[in-house]
C-alpha cells in the first residue's frame, strides 16, 4: 500500500515537471514580449517584466515611430504585421473551406456511393500519403511558375485547396460508420443524391467536419515551406514567412529579442484562442486515425 | 437502353464521379504528376531557371561522391534517433501516468500547446531561451555552476538541441495518441492483475506494453516519417550550420534547389528520400499486419 502511494508521488512529480517544461518557454516568451530590451540586459533572470511595456508590440505592429523603435532596441527593421496577418488569415480560410469541402464530398462518395472504379480511386489517392512534401514541392514550384502564378493567391493556395489524401481518408472513415438506415429512408422519400447530402448527411456530420477543419486550419496557419518559395513578395508573405524574414534582418550579435518575442506572441494568440475554445473537442478527437 | 438506365439508378450515374473530381484533379496535378516529374528531373541536369537535358544516372553518381550528402544522412540519422527516441519514451511515460492519475481534459489540452505553435515561432522562442549570453537556460546553468553553452552555435550541440526542441514540440501530441491507445485496453485486465497482486511496473511490462505494441509501432512510424523530413526549425534557427552540422537531408534538398538552383541534383536527393520513406511505410504495413493477431 505504501509503495503505491510512493509511486503516485513520483508519477505526479513527473507530470508536473513535463507541464513545467511545456509551459515555461511560452511564459518566458510572454515575459520577454512585455519587457524592454534594456531590461532584458539588466534584469535577465527576473521572472516578470520589471517594467511592463507594450512598446515591443507597438513596434512590431508598426504603430511606433522610427525613433521610438530604435530607442526600444529595435534595429529599425519592422514587419508589415497587418499585411502578413491578413494574408495568413486569407490563406488559412481559403484552404479550410475548399480542402474540407472537396474532401467531404469525395470522402462521402468513396464511402457510400457505388460506382465502378471506387476502390481503385481510393487506393490511388492513398498513395499520395507517401509523397514527402519536399519532394512534391520541387515540381509543384515548376508547375506554378510555368503557369505564371508565383506571388499570386491562386498559386499560394493551389496545392492545398483540391483536398488532400489525409482529409479524404479522414472523412471516408467517418462516413463508413454513418448509419445506413437514415440514408435509405431519405432515398425512399425520393431525394436525389445531392439533395440527400445537403439535407440529411451534412447536418449530421458537423462534428467530424469541424474537427477536420481545425486540423487543416492549424496546419495551414503553420505552413512555412510553400509560402516561403511561392509568396516571396512583401505583400504576399504570410506570418510565418514574415517572421522568418524579420529574424534574418536582425543583427545576429544583438537580436531584437523583445520585438521577436512580441511577434511570436502574436502568432500564438489565434492558436491559444482555438485551444481555449475547442481544446476539449480537439483532445477528444485525437485518435489513431489522425496523422501529424 | 433499359439496362443502362437501371445501372444509372443503382450506381448513382455520374454524380459520384463529380464528387471525387476536384480531389482527383488535385491528386493528379499536385501529387501524381510531381512524383513522376520529380523522378524524371533527377535524371536531368536541370536548373531552377532552365530545363536541362537527360543525363542518366549522372546526378546519382555525383550524389554518392558528395561528402555533404553523406554528412546530411549522418546528421539526419542523429536527429531521428535523438528526437524519436526521447519523444517516444517521454510520451509513453506521460501517457501511462495520465492514464493512472488523471483523465483531466485541461491537463491534456495544455500538453497540446507546443504542437499548435507555428514551427517558426518555436524556432525563434528557443533561439532566445538558449541564447549564449542572455538566454534563461544559460542563466539557470550559471546558477548551477555550469559554463554558458552555445547550443545552436556549437557544431556538436546544434543537432541534438534541434532534436530536443522538436521533442518539446511533439511530446504532448504523441502522448495523446498513446493515451488514446491505452484507453482501448480493457480495464478488466488491470483489475484481474491487481487482484493477482501485480504492481504497477509489472502491469506496465506485462499488460500495457505488449497490448499497446501495435499502436506504439504506428505512432513511432508517424514520428519517424515526420522526423526524417525535419525542415522548418533548421531553416529558421541554424540554416544548416554551424558549418554543416544541421544540414539534414530535407534542408540540403531545399538548399540545392532553391538557393543554388540545382534542380536535377536536388530531385535526385529527394528521390532517395522518397524511396527511403516508402520503405519505412511498407515495413510499417508489414509490422501492423503481423501485430493484428496480437490484439485480438
Amino acid at each position: 500500500m505504501k509503495q503505491v502511494k510512493y509511486g503516485k508521488v513520483i508519477a505526479w512529480g513527473f507530470v508536473a515537471v513535463i507541464l513545467f517544461i511545456t509551459l515555461f518557454p511560452v511564459a518566458w516568451m510572454l515575459k520577454t514580449a512585455f519587457s524592454s530590451n534594456a531590461d532584458l540586459f539588466t534584469h535577465y533572470s527576473s521572472l516578470l517584466p520589471p517594467h511592463w511595456t507594450l512598446n515591443n508590440f507597438r513596434r512590431v505592429l508598426g504603430i511606433a515611430s522610427l525613433k521610438e523603435n530604435q530607442a526600444g532596441g529595435g534595429s529599425g527593421a519592422s514587419i508589415n504585421f497587418w499585411v502578413y496577418l491578413k494574408n495568413s488569415l486569407a490563406f488559412t480560410t481559403t484552404i479550410v473551406i475548399f480542402q474540407v469541402g472537396f474532401s467531404v464530398l469525395a470522402g462521402y462518395a468513396l464511402a457510400r456511393l457505388k460506382f465502378s472504379g471506387r476502390k481503385g480511386i481510393f487506393y490511388l489517392l492513398m498513395t499520395g500519403l507517401l509523397v514527402p512534401p519536399m519532394f512534391s514541392t520541387i515540381p509543384n514550384y515548376g508547375t506554378i511558375k510555368s503557369l505564371h502564378l508565383l506571388n499570386t493567391w491562386p498559386g499560394l493556395v493551389a496545392p492545398f485547396i483540391f483536398g488532400t489524401p489525409f482529409a479524404v481518408f479522414y472523412m471516408r472513415q467517418f462516413f463508413l460508420s454513418f448509419p445506413k438506415e437514415i440514408e435509405e429512408a431519405s432515398e425512399l422519400d425520393g431525394l436525389s443524391t445531392m439533395a440527400r447530402i445537403r439535407m440529411v448527411v451534412l447536418p449530421m456530420s458537423w462534428p467530424p467536419i469541424f474537427t477536420l477543419s481545425l486540423i487543416v486550419g492549424v496546419t495551414a496557419w503553420n505552413e512555412y515551406l510553400w509560402p516561403l518559395i511561392v509568396g516571396t513578395n512583401e505583400n504576399m508573405r504570410v506570418l510565418t514567412v514574415g517572421m522568418g524574414v524579420f529574424k534574418a534582418q536582425n543583427p545576429s550579435d544583438a537580436p531584437d529579442w523583445g520585438g521577436l518575442m512580441a511577434s511570436g506572441t502574436l502568432t500564438v494568440i489565434p492558436v491559444l484562442i482555438i485551444l481555449i475554445l475547442f481544446g476539449k473537442k480537439m483532445v477528444g478527437s485525437i485518435q489513431l486515425t489522425g496523422s501529424k | 437502353m433499359k439496362k443502362i438506365a437501371k445501372r444509372r439508378k443503382t450506381k448513382g450515374g455520374y454524380i459520384p464521379y463529380l464528387l471525387v473530381l476536384p480531389v482527383l484533379i488535385g491528386y493528379f496535378t499536385f501529387y501524381l504528376y510531381p512524383m513522376v516529374r520529380g523522378v524524371y528531373l533527377s535524371f536531368t541536369d536541370s536548373s531552377l531557371l532552365k530545363s536541362g537535358k537527360f543525363v542518366g544516372i549522372h546526378e546519382y553518381q555525383r550524389l554518392f561522391a558528395d561528402a555533404t550528402f553523406r554528412n546530411a544522412i549522418r546528421v539526419t540519422a542523429q536527429y531521428v534517433i535523438i528526437n524519436v527516441g526521447t519523444q517516444t519514451v517521454f510520451a509513453l511515460a506521460l501517457a501511462v501516468a495520465m492514464d493512472r492519475l488523471s483523465k483531466s481534459v485541461i491537463l491534456r489540452s495544455t500538453l497540446l500547446l507546443p504542437w499548435l505553435i507555428p514551427g517558426v515561432t518555436v524556432g525563434l522562442l528557443w533561439s532566445w531561451l538558449l541564447d549564449p549570453i542572455l538566454g534563461v537556460v544559460n542563466v539557470l546553468l550559471g546558477h548551477m555552476g555550469i559554463h554558458p553553452q552555445s547550443f545552436f552555435g556549437s557544431e556538436t550541440q546544434a543537432m541534438p538541441t534541434i532534436a530536443l526542441v522538436n521533442t518539446w514540440r511533439y511530446v504532448g501530441y504523441t502522448s495523446l495518441l498513446l493515451f488514446a491507445g491505452i484507453q482501448m485496453i480493457p480495464k478488466s485486465l488491470y483489475e484481474a492483475a491487481a487482484i493477482d497482486g501485480a504492481n504497477e511496473w509489472k502491469m506496465f511490462r506485462k499488460l500495457t506494453l505488449p497490448l499497446l505494441r501495435p499502436v506504439l509501432v504506428l505512432v513511432m512510424v508517424i514520428s519517424l516519417v515526420g522526423a526524417f523530413q525535419i525542415f522548418d526549425t533548421i531553416a529558421i534557427v541554424t540554416k544548416g550550420g554551424p558549418i554543416d552540422a544541421t544540414r539534414a537531408m530535407n534542408y540540403y534538398i531545399f538548399d540545392q534547389v532553391f538557393n543554388r538552383f540545382h534542380l536535377g541534383y536536388g530531385a535526385a536527393i529527394a528521390t532517395i528520400l522518397l524511396i527511403f520513406l516508402a520503405f519505412i511505410s511498407l515495413v510499417q504495413l508489414r509490422l501492423a499486419r503481423a501485430d493484428d493477431s496480437d490484439l485480438g
